[in-house]
């Protein structure tokens, strides 16, 4: 997965979203439609369009004190309308590692 | 052991404060993440993919029992019970929250444990032979001078924008098990022909997207002249380094484009013009001593050489097993040194946990003068055993998990953390490393094998040392999927030569099965049972290996 933290240009090609890791604790968060961050992908904001992203993202990396390296990531969008994680790097930073932990949670 | 002075502990802490001042201030908005990155980075805190990563320095590889337990309070009390230990004599803690990562670093500071030096374009963690000090045919302990350039460096105002990050090794044995040709410089301590101890001095090794195996540019440079040497590399490096292009900003490319001998004679200039106007740098031997005499050894006693535990234990094969396979001459007669392996089956590699670690620490009280050892190869050691304790040393080892016999083996695996934990991965490391230890899970069929190392990195960044392994193994991106780069003969001692790729890539899936198919091979080519596998791809070169893999694929 090529990392995504050099975005230069933004072009999306399918439905994406904006994602960052929370300032105080690290863990992944998504920018939400009331200009708001949600651990849950679920209550991501959806963007379709490159300006849409460029704006999201805007808005997103505005916020500095809640949020480090926001980024636009590609998301799924399935029949039932759920959200999946567009690629391996964002399912891993979504559902966690793909092993067991040496200590289970 | 080392002891700390004052002015190292006043420094220390001052850190720690100064760091818990920087994180209110980023916690409150008053320092944005462009001012905070750089002060965050110089503590050793990254941003991975699910949360902060804390890199902590072990400088040359050494603990003590009391500063591994603090490590287990830290993995249980801030962290999820666990710690990573990398292939540079650190350890890492991958979900560390930033809003407590003042009181963490103030934990360690306590046992004089620290994270400078282990991010940003400095001169990093200096890293030397895990088994410093008890390595029999030693020239000296290379810890001391480690030390002295520790010391040094550390907030060095010359040395702290760097072109590049910058990474010392040493070592003082004809064996080189701190790799020191892949480093920026690699120090290797002997005596020359009038019985003066020195150094032989490599500079441009390095792994990465460019790799190389360091070069000599003096074959002695006196101890007394250790600082100013270094000194005089630092700074033909500080203003002829490139620092446009970050891909090539390390000194490795500098000594390419220069060539080695110009560069050479650059530093050497630059020394001779430093020691006639400066002989500040001079080290005198009261400093050496000084730095010596911090350096404590245990009080050995007079052991015989085969003790009688030793000769009852014997006739259990599976402690005879782990006794062949992790316990190493020590330079003290009674005495051994014993590998712990950090990579059980099916386990990821170099992690241990914290009850491991406080188990460890109790095993290193009762067994090991309370010394514990770290190396590159992501496993620990204990380096005073003395060898009647080896049987029950052994059996409580086993207890805890660290006594799988596999040092050296196949499936004695360095891995990075890859795409499960790097937010630079392009693929996982870890699954990989995993499934390959339960190929190889029969200690007999491993034993057959002989010494093999296998090395994975997530990315070109080359973390997981793979251009050296004799088989690595580079995990690329092909089209959203995962894909693997692999290459055979690599290796990272005395003999260090980059591995040559053996064909295109392969998905996840198939990894294991070349693995499988190149040691099939190499048992079939093999000229003796004795003939390691680095030496027959050495013999044979990489075109049977070649054709046996991709004759099916
Ligand atoms: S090699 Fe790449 S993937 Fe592995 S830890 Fe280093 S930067 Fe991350």
């Amino acid at each position: 997965m090529t990392s995504p933290l050099e975005q230069k240009k933004i072009k999306i090609t399918g439905p994406s979203v904006v994602t960052a890791n929370r300032t105080w604790d690290g863990i992944v968060i998504y920018r939400t439609a009331r200009q708001d961050w949600s651990a849950k992908l679920s209550d991501a904001a959806i963007v379709r369009t490159s300006d849409e992203a460029r704006a999201l993202l805007a808005e997103s990396v505005a916020d500095d004190v809640g949020a480090v390296g926001a980024y636009i990531a590609p998301v799924e969008i399935k029949e039932s309308g759920k959200i999946k994680p567009g690629n391996l790097r964002e399912h891993i930073r979504l559902q966690g590692v793909t092993i067991d932990l040496p200590v289970p949670a | 052991m080392y002891a700390y002075d004052e002015l190292d502990r006043t420094l220390i802490n001052e850190r720690v404060e100064e760091f818990r001042d920087q994180v209110k201030r980023r916690l409150s908005g008053e320092l944005t993440e462009d001012e905070f990155k750089m002060l965050r980075l110089q503590n050793g805190v990254y941003l991975q993919l699910h949360a902060y990563m804390f890199r902590i320095a072990i400088p040359y590889g050494t603990l003590s029992s009391e500063q591994l337990r603090r490590l287990a309070h830290v993995a249980r009390r801030y962290d999820r019970g666990y710690g990573h230990f990398t292939t540079r004599q650190n350890i890492q803690f991958n979900w560390i929250k930033l809003a407590e990562l003042p009181d963490a670093l103030g934990d360690l500071a306590e046992v004089g444990i620290h994270a400078m030096q282990t991010s940003g374009n400095n001169t990093r963690n200096v890293t030397s032979d895990q088994w410093a000090g008890v390595a029999p045919g030693e020239i000296e302990d290379p810890r001391i001078w480690s030390e002295l350039i520790r010391q040094y460096t550390t907030l060095h105002p010359e040395f702290s924008f760097l072109p590049r990050k910058f990474k010392f090794a040493i070592t003082a044995s004809p064996h080189d098990r701190a790799a020191i040709k892949i480093h920026d410089i690699g120090l290797r301590l002997h005596r020359n022909a009038e019985g003066e101890t020195g150094f032989e001095v490599l500079v441009g090794g390095g792994l990465g997207r460019t790799p190389f195996i360091g070069k000599t540019i003096k074959p002695f440079v006196h101890g007394r002249d250790l600082l100013s040497y270094v000194e005089a590399i630092l700074r033909v490096y500080n203003q002829y380094g490139r620092r446009d292009n970050i891909y090539k900003a390390r000194i490795k490319i500098l000594v390419h484009e220069l060539g080695i001998d110009k560069f050479a004679k650059e530093v050497e200039d630059e020394w001779q013009e430093m020691r006639d106007s400066d002989t500040a740098l001079t080290l005198d031997d009261a400093m050496i001593e000084d730095i010596r005499s911090r350096f404590t050894y245990p009080a050995y006693e007079k052991l015989p050489h085969t003790p009688e535990e030793l000769k009852k234990a014997a006739h259990d094969p599976l402690f005879e097993r782990w006794r062949k396979n992790s316990v190493s001459t020590h330079k003290v007669q009674g005495y051994a040194i014993v590998t712990l392996s950090l990579k059980p089956v099916g386990g990821p590699p170099g992690d241990a946990t914290a009850d491991q670690m406080d188990a460890l620490a109790d095993l290193a009280d009762k067994y090991s003068f309370g010394e514990i050892r770290v190396g590159h190869e992501q496993n620990l050691a204990l380096p005073h055993v003395a060898k009647r304790d080896l049987p029950a040393l052994w059996n409580a080892l086993d207890k805890i998990g660290l006594a799988t016999p596999n040092v050296n083996l196949v499936s004695d695996i360095i891995a990075c953390p890859g795409l499960d934990y790097c937010s630079l991965a392009n693929a996982r490391s870890i699954p990989i490393a995993q499934e390959l230890t339960r190929r190889f899970a029969n200690h007999e069929t491993a034993d057959l094998i002989g010494r093999l190392h296998i090395n994975i990195s997530g990315c070109i960044n080359a973390c997981g040392h793979h251009h050296v392994g004799h088989i690595g193994i580079l995990g690329v991106e092909k089209n959203g999927e995962e894909f693997y780069q692999i290459t055979i003969g690599g290796r990272a001692d005395e003999n260090a030569e980059l591995g040559a790729l053996i064909g295109p890539a392969v998905p996840y899936g198939e990894v294991a099965d070349v693995v499988e198919d190149i040691v099939e091979a190499y048992l079939a080519l093999r000229a003796r049972p004795d003939e390691l596998f680095v030496d027959t791809v050495k013999r044979l070169g990489v075109e049977p290996f070649r054709e046996r893999v991709y004759a099916t694929r």
